[in-house]
């Protein structure tokens, strides 16, 4: 029989552009002791590290992972690079539950840091993640791929930009209770549309911000819950889902797995949900951290992983439908990756603060009667989909 | 103990990286390539599945089986999806310009390249022209040197 696998402790910094007061491995080493400390443990108790580190051009420190070993207490024991894009952080915390679930370790440390903004570079960094022959030569990166399938998205069901603005509006609003947000405050929809065009319909302010900062958490068994957490939040579901490299292939009628709404998504979130039990996710969650880098993203992650049906997500916006306040579920409470993307991490830091949620750690951010909440993380051109779900108590199918 | 100077915050050590790389093209890219320069879009193709692939593929991912032959696309297509880059990216055209996933006729996946000949003044007309289910057809550069940007979409009169 598995293991029941638990959130013993959490870290996380705050996150801005740029960090001048630290290097990575000193990042990477204060979400390690951040972690310990909030646990109450130490290196000793814990069988096996898994660092959540995702391209490394942008620090230019190539798979910085062997620098980082000794600041995060990592040697001496077996340690792991996880790397699935922007899904690092979900897929990084899948493999921790997987090594304790198993009953391979005891406990397991997640830890990572991002200097996104280390290099000036970042959007060549991001447009060499695409096909060196068809693709490169155009001006693809996530910023464009993201708004080529916002534009069919919207066509489809009706949307426009200011739409997409509401949803920033709210995240800003949200971050105002997250003290290691990056960007936060009121913003107006207005505000929004008037911010510069980059990829049309996607303006500056429908995109995430280049974040520095670091992150970490430790899982274990029940034994060690026992001994370290009063309250812990356990890992009761994990789904994760990958898909083809080419984007023009999910597209059109002879598309597996529709890109332009995330169909991919659907699959991770079953798997993750039969796990945990979960079969009306509108009723049983109280909290999704959704990744959404873009102002689009939440809409399709909250259709295909059935919070609401095709195409409705943005209407539902219109009526506060994801409010923290009043909402039928409380989306991004944190601001979400809209107003913090520290890429590597960005998945461990949804995992962080839906765990915070079960726990009643999230300070400011606390929804009352959190028994259930789901983080998730996309990576990849669109390739990468995890889904994590936190619950109050253990859950055996 | 020595009393230790200040942190000097906001210093850093520069460094440029450059990197140069041949990409073999192999035989299915190759042939592609090969297609451009004679102004020919070429796909592959699997019996077992039926479908046909943009850019040509040496397996098809679904039937698991070799592509087994090559076909010409269509010099017309529908646009998947859209969009105006209007931040633009160095080693790149100027900005702003229009890119379009493609589906050409007799091809089952799209393909993406540069939308040429659109007014790019208005955002939302040029918008409203490339919309994703209208039609465009492909267009050659004069001399094709067997590289993507050998061809592009122009918008169907």
């Amino acid at each position: 029989m598995s293991q029941a696998v638990a959130v013993l402790g959490t870290y996380q910094s705050e996150f801005r552009t740029q960090d001048p007061h630290h290097t990575f491995v000193e990042q990477a080493q204060i979400a390690a002791a951040g972690a310990y400390r909030d646990a109450g443990m130490t290196p000793e108790d814990v069988d096996a590290v898994v660092i959540s580190l995702a391209p490394t051009f942008f620090m230019g420190v190539a798979d910085a992972d062997r620098w980082a070993l000794d600041h995060i207490f990592g040697a001496g024991k077996p340690v792991f690079r996880v790397h699935t894009g922007g899904a690092t952080g979900g897929s990084a915390v899948h493999a921790a539950n997987t090594l304790v679930r198993s009953g391979l370790a005891r406990s397991v440390l997640i830890v990572g840091a991002e200097r996104i903004a280390e290099t000036p570079d970042a959007q060549k960094v991001l447009n060499i993640i695409f096909d060196a022959f068809y693709e490169r030569d155009l001006p693809l990166s996530t910023n464009t791929m993201v708004a080529l399938r916002a534009t069919t998205y919207m066509q489809r069901f009706g949307y426009d930009q200011e739409d997409l603005a509401r949803v920033v509006v709210r995240a800003r609003r949200n971050a105002m209770n997250n003290p290691y947000a990056h960007l936060k405050g009121e913003v107006t929809i207005a505000d929004v549309l008037s911010s510069r065009m980059i990829a049309w319909p996607l303006k500056l302010f429908d995109i995430c911000p280049r974040s520095s900062g670091s992150a970490a958490m430790i899982v274990g068994n029940m034994e060690m819950a026992k001994r370290f957490a009063t309250r812990p939040a356990f890992v009761n579901g994990a789904g994760a889902r990958t898909d083809t490299y080419w984007l023009g292939d999910r597209m059109g009628p002879f598309a597996e797995s529709d890109i332009i709404e995330y169909q991919l998504i659907a699959e991770a979130a079953r798997a993750c949900f039969a796990q945990g039990g979960i079969t009306d996710p509108l009723k049983q969650i109280q909290v999704a951290e959704i990744y959404d880098p873009y102002s689009i993203n939440s809409a399709f992650t909250l259709e295909q992983a059935g919070f609401c049906s095709r195409g409705m997500a943005l209407r539902l916006e219109r009526e506060g439908y994801w409010d923290c306040d009043g909402g039928a579920v409380a989306v991004n409470p944190s601001g979400g990756t809209l107003c913090t993307n520290p890429i590597a991490i960005s998945g461990l830091v949804r995992c962080i603060d839906a765990a915070n949620q079960i726990m009643g750690k999230a300070g400011a951010m606390q929804i009352a009667g959190v028994r259930n909440a789901l983080a998730t993380a996309s990576g990849g051109s669109a390739q990468f989909y995890t889904c994590t779900l936190f619950g109050a108590d253990p859950y055996h199918a | 103990m020595i009393d230790m100077p200040d942190t000097a915050t906001g210093e850093v050590v520069s460094d440029e990286i450059t990197l140069r790389y041949d990409y073999s093209l192999g035989e299915v890219a190759g042939k592609f390539m090969q297609g451009l320069r004679e102004k020919k879009i070429l796909a592959t193709r699997c019996s077992k599945s039926g479908l046909t692939y943009l850019p040509p593929r040496a397996y098809c991912e679904r039937s698991f089986e070799p592509c087994d032959g090559w076909v010409e696309a269509g010099t017309g297509g529908v646009i998947e999806c859209s969009s105006i880059v209007v931040r633009g990216y160095e080693g790149k055209r100027k900005a702003p310009m229009a890119i379009a996933f493609v589906r050409l006729d007799g091809i089952d996946t799209a393909i993406a390249n540069y939308v040429d000949g659109v007014d790019l003044a208005d955002f939302d007309e040029a918008m409203r022209r490339i919309a994703p289910g209208n039609r465009v057809r492909v267009e050659f550069i004069a001399s094709p040197e067997g590289r993507i940007t050998d061809f592009s979409f122009v918008l169907e009169s």
